[in-house]
This record gives C-alpha cells, sequence and structure tokens, in this order.
C-alpha cells in the first residue's frame, strides 16, 4: 500500500456530511437493478460452470442424437417421426436440468459458502434474490431452447404447434420450471451442499431415465399412467402435446401447478439461509 | 453520540457511539459473533432488545440493511466467480457505492483481480470480504474478525482502512482476539467472555494507562527457599515464580521498588542476570478478568469443544 491515494470527489455527499472518501452515503440500489445484477450473476456462474453445462447442454444434446439416429437402428418406432417426438422431449429434459439439478446445486453450494447468508444482510430482498433466480433459469432456459431446437431441426424435426400448442408449450415450460425449481430450493434449502449434489443428479438421472421426459409416458406400457403424475412425465407430456399435437394438456399444467404449491409450501417451511 | 443499545447473548448490554471505532474482544466461543449477528439481524433475541441506528435489525430490516456494512467471519462468495466481479455486483445493489478501482487497490485487491474466489489465499479473502462491506457506502460497518490469518503487510492495510473509515465518519463494530488489534484500533473495548461483558473501557483504561506495573528477576543461581516471598511481601507485589532462578512480580514498579530488589539481591549475594519491566498489556488485563491461564489455551479448548458438539 504504498500509494496513498488523496480523496477523490465519488459522489454528491449528502447535505451536512463531512466529504471523505468513505463519507457514509448509503442507499439501496432500485429494485429492478437489483435483481437484474443478480440474474445476471447467477446466468453467468451457470453458463462457467463445466458440470452444470454439461447437464444443460450436453446430455440433452447427446440424448437428443442418440436418440434420433439410435432409434431407427434399434426398431423403434412412434406415431410420428422420431424427431418430432423426442425434440419436445428433450426441450422438457433441458428445462429440468436448468430449473432442477442445476438450481439445487447451485443453491446448495450458496448455502454452503455463505453466499446466501451474506446476501441476507446485503440490500437485496428475498424477493429479490428469487427473482433474479428465476430471471437466470429463464435466460439459460431461452439459450438451451435454442441450441436444441436447432440440432432438431437439424436432425428432421417439424414443429407444426400452431397458435395453441405454441402457448401451451410457453404454460408447461414455465410451470414446468417453477414446479422443478420449487422442489430444487426445498431440496437444496435442507440438505447438506453434498447431498443436495449427489441427490439432484440422481433425481435427474432417475427422472431422465424412467419419468417420461424424453420417452413419452405410453412407451412405458401399464406404467405409463403414473409416470404422468410426477413432474417430469406432466412437463414432458404438456410440451408434446403443444408442440406435437397442437393442443393444450390441462391435466398436466394442472398437476405441475400442484408441484409447484408443493414444492414452496416445502421450501418455505424448511428452507434455512445457512 | 449513543445510536444503539444492545442486549445481547446473556444480559450483555453495550453502546457504540458514532464515528467511533469498537471492538468486542473475547477468546473463540465467548459470543462475540452472535453478538454481531444479532445486530445484523440474523438472529432475533430471545428476551431484551437491540436497535442499531435506532431500528429494530429483525423487524426493520429492509430500512436497515441498505445502511450497514457487514463482513462475516468467511465465505460469502460465490465459489466459481471472480473477485473483482464479486465486488462489482456488491456495489450494483447500491445506488451510490465507492469507486470500485480506489477500493480494489487500497485493498491490495487488484493483484488477484481475475482469481476465482476459491483460489485466492485467506487473507485475499478477508481483503475482499472487507471491501464488499464497506462498497455500499454504509454509515455503520460490523467486521467479524477482519484480520484473521492475514499477514503482517494485510494486516496494516485493513487497521489504515478501518482507521480512515472511522476519520470519515463511519461507525466500526469488530470482533477480534487479537489484543494487538483491539490496542491499536479501537476507541473502545468490550472485553466479552461466555456471552457475557466483562470489562468495557479504552484500551488504556483497560491497561491502566500503560504504567510500568511487572517486573521480571532472573537469577544466576536459585536462592534460599522463601527468599522470593519475603521480598514480593516487602514490596507489596503478587509474585509468581517460574523456576528455581526466575520470578516475576506484579504491582507498582517504580525507582524504589528497583532499589529494594538491588539490596535484596546483596543481600543473598546473587547477581540478576536479567530485570526487565513491562506494561500492563490488555492481554494481561483480559487474564486477570477472566481468570484464564492463557487466550490461546482458552480459544483452544472452546473451539474443540464446539468442534465435538456441532459434529
Amino acid at each position: 500500500m504504498s500509494a496513498e491515494p488523496t480523496a477523490q470527489p465519488l459522489a454528491e455527499p449528502t447535505a451536512g456530511s463531512a466529504a471523505g472518501t468513505f463519507s457514509p452515503d448509503p442507499a439501496a440500489a432500485p429494485f429492478r437493478a437489483q435483481v437484474l445484477a443478480q440474474a445476471s450473476m447467477e446466468a453467468r456462474l451457470l453458463l462457467r460452470n463445466g458440470e452444470q453445462l454439461l447437464i444443460a447442454l450436453v446430455i440433452p444434446v447427446v440424448v437428443l442424437v442418440g436418440g434420433v439416429l439410435g432409434a431407427e437402428r434399434v426398431g423403434l418406432t412412434f406415431s410420428a417421426p422420431v424427431a418430432d417426438v423426442l425434440t419436445p422431449g428433450v426441450l422438457a429434459l433441458a428445462v429440468m436440468s436448468t430449473s432442477f439439478t442445476s438450481l439445487a446445486i447451485a443453491t446448495g453450494f450458496e448455502r454452503r459458502y455463505g453466499v446466501i447468508k451474506w446476501l441476507g444482510a446485503s440490500p437485496l430482498p428475498r424477493s429479490g434474490l428469487l427473482g433474479g433466480k428465476v430471471l437466470a433459469l429463464l435466460a439459460v432456459e431461452v439459450l438451451q431452447v435454442v441450441v436444441v431446437s436447432a440440432v432438431g431441426l437439424a436432425l428432421g424435426w417439424h414443429p407444426t404447434p400452431g397458435a395453441l400448442g405454441l402457448v401451451g408449450a410457453l404454460l408447461a415450460a414455465v410451470l414446468g420450471t417453477s414446479a422443478f425449481a420449487s422442489l430444487a430450493l426445498a431440496m437444496a434449502g435442507s440438505l447438506r451442499a453434498e447431498a443436495t449434489l449427489a441427490g439432484a443428479n440422481l433425481v435427474y438421472l432417475l427422472l431422465m431415465a424412467g419419468g417420461a421426459v424424453v420417452l413419452p409416458a405410453d412407451a412405458y406400457g401399464s406404467a405409463g399412467g403414473w409416470v404422468t403424475w410426477l413432474p417430469s412425465g406432466a412437463l414432458g407430456e404438456s410440451l408434446r402435446a403443444g408442440l406435437l399435437h397442437g393442443t393444450v394438456d390441462p391435466v398436466g399444467l394442472a398437476v405441475l401447478a400442484v408441484w409447484t404449491l408443493a414444492g414452496a409450501l416445502l421450501t418455505a417451511r424448511t428452507f434455512t439461509w445457512e | 453520540m449513543t445510536y444503539g443499545a444492545t442486549r445481547a447473548v446473556d444480559g450483555l448490554s453495550l453502546d457504540v457511539a458514532r464515528g467511533s471505532i469498537t471492538a468486542v474482544l473475547g477468546p473463540n466461543g465467548a459470543g462475540k459473533t452472535t453478538t454481531l449477528e444479532t445486530c445484523e439481524g440474523y438472529r432475533r433475541p430471545q428476551s431484551g432488545t437491540v436497535r442499531v441506528l435506532g431500528l429494530d435489525p429483525v423487524a426493520d430490516r429492509r430500512e436497515l440493511l441498505p445502511r450497514i456494512g457487514v463482513m462475516l467471519q468467511g465465505g460469502g462468495a460465490w465459489s466459481g466467480v471472480r473477485a473483482e466481479e464479486m465486488l462489482r455486483h456488491v456495489a450494483k445493489l447500491h445506488a451510490r457505492p465507492l469507486d470500485h478501482d480506489l477500493l480494489v487497490e487500497r485493498l491490495g485487491l487488484a493483484e488477484c483481480g481475475r482469481t476465482p474466489y476459491r483460489r485466492l489465499s485467506g487473507g485475499q479473502k478477508q481483503r475482499l470480504a472487507l471491501a464488499m462491506a464497506v462498497v455500499g457506502r454504509p454509515e455503520l460497518v460490523f467486521v467479524d474478525e477482519p484480520t484473521a490469518g492475514m499477514d503482517p503487510q494485510a494486516r496494516r492495510a485493513t487497521w489504515e482502512l478501518l482507521e480512515e473509515l472511522r476519520r470519515d465518519g463511519v461507525t466500526v463494530v469488530l470482533t477480534t482476539h487479537y489484543m494487538d488489534e483491539a490496542e491499536r484500533l479501537a476507541d473502545v473495548v468490550h472485553i466479552i467472555d461466555h456471552g457475557r461483558l466483562v470489562a468495557t473501557g479504552s484500551p488504556s483504561e483497560l491497561t491502566r494507562g500503560g504504567r510500568v506495573s511487572t517486573l521480571r528477576v532472573v537469577l544466576e543461581r536459585p536462592v534460599p527457599e522463601g527468599a522470593p516471598q519475603a521480598l514480593a511481601e516487602e514490596l507489596g507485589a503478587s509474585l509468581q515464580v517460574l523456576d528455581a532462578t526466575s520470578l516475576v512480580l506484579s504491582g507498582p514498579a517504580d525507582a524504589t521498588t528497583l532499589g529494594r530488589v538491588a539490596r535484596w539481591c546483596e543481600q543473598h549475594d546473587v547477581v540478576p542476570v536479567q530485570l526487565s519491566l513491562g506494561t500492563r498489556s490488555l492481554e494481561d488485563a483480559f487474564l486477570e478478568l477472566t481468570g484464564r491461564e492463557s487466550l490461546d489455551a482458552a480459544a483452544g479448548e472452546i473451539g474443540s469443544s464446539l468442534d465435538g458438539a456441532a459434529r
């Protein structure tokens, strides 16, 4: 610290305060600016993390490419062209990966490293923290949708949702995000960071394989009935309803809303800051 | 001017004057962090009242938080965030933050600005945490163990910054278990132990104005048994026999005392190979007040029992 900087005028000092470098002049930034700052920070951190990127982009793309190319090889047939069936499913997988697995892991470690605790003493209110997280999730999801859709189109996907189907798909994505995000926060807010890391990955793998995300529920035979009650099945089915059949799946959307409510209540009751 | 009164932990009551540095001193587990966290609104006191800047830290959280800066003990940043990025982010949460480059330079964070948080040294993490606490131009900052794990140079830079904050009218409340830190920085020191306030005063009040009060004598050979006790009695001092040839006398030490010690040596025909005078340090005051044998031992003992309980 050899260079001793002289006091510089940094901001208009408030009336009556001495004009020193550190003279108090506290005020919170406008709420909107705080939320945007938090969202951009969280989105950057999500995209910078290699493991998160693997789960957010690499796995969905691999599943889509492998599924479309492999289905023909193993003779798996659907009622529609395979790319048309699998692309909405992989979009559902992408939403699940970000809003559940990435969010749970990131939040778990935020608790571990005292980030949430520190933010709790910052001007950012809890609603701002939550808002920032939601915006960050949506930003990452938009990126995922662009990448997965581009890969799907290259593999022969012909989406014909129509206006109604598009609305249905958007509602499904939003409600799916809120359902998985509230469950992720419930998990991350009560378990230790390592347990959250393991649990969130395990749940992701189990739902990817058996949760009617990528594959339609009717591909599961007799079990197909109850998997649609899982948030993964409800999200996958309602996205397929919108993008494949051009309809709205009211049951799937209702199931997602119920999971959102359950996760939010659980989070409110169990979340601790550290 | 008094702006707040705190009653926390266990019948702890303390006031902090605006524009001063207050040190809360005590061994690990004494209740320092709990006291701070109660002021920061993390904990709701089971009884008693806390007012910070005239506000209730829990009920008036939204009004209070923008006006205070908080430095937590360790952590507070994402592991993958770069040091400068974190500081810029925190600045964006405030309306009129301090100049980024100035703060980075003052705290020596320039060399690690691009480094992810997890790869920062302990001292760098501490400095970043301090920067995060002050970047919003707060009226009051709470800093928990600001220089723990810092090298001497970083420590000095941190002290200078805290002194400058005071000069510019910022109120600083810090916890520490370093006596020299409290002695150098604080206008008022609160010594707490087992969650209770054991003493309050300026460093010079607590060390009785820094008067010479201990006399350490090392002799060339042992003296007859009982001789040191006789000397202590003659001087009206308390005696600590360290071994057969060295003793420490505590009490008023002046020219008369020295003369008597010299005569006592003559009587026993023994030469003092070392004679040293010491002032009562804050550590002496602390040990006397808490009755602990040594601060480090006390800290270690409490620390390990807490670790055990947490497991």
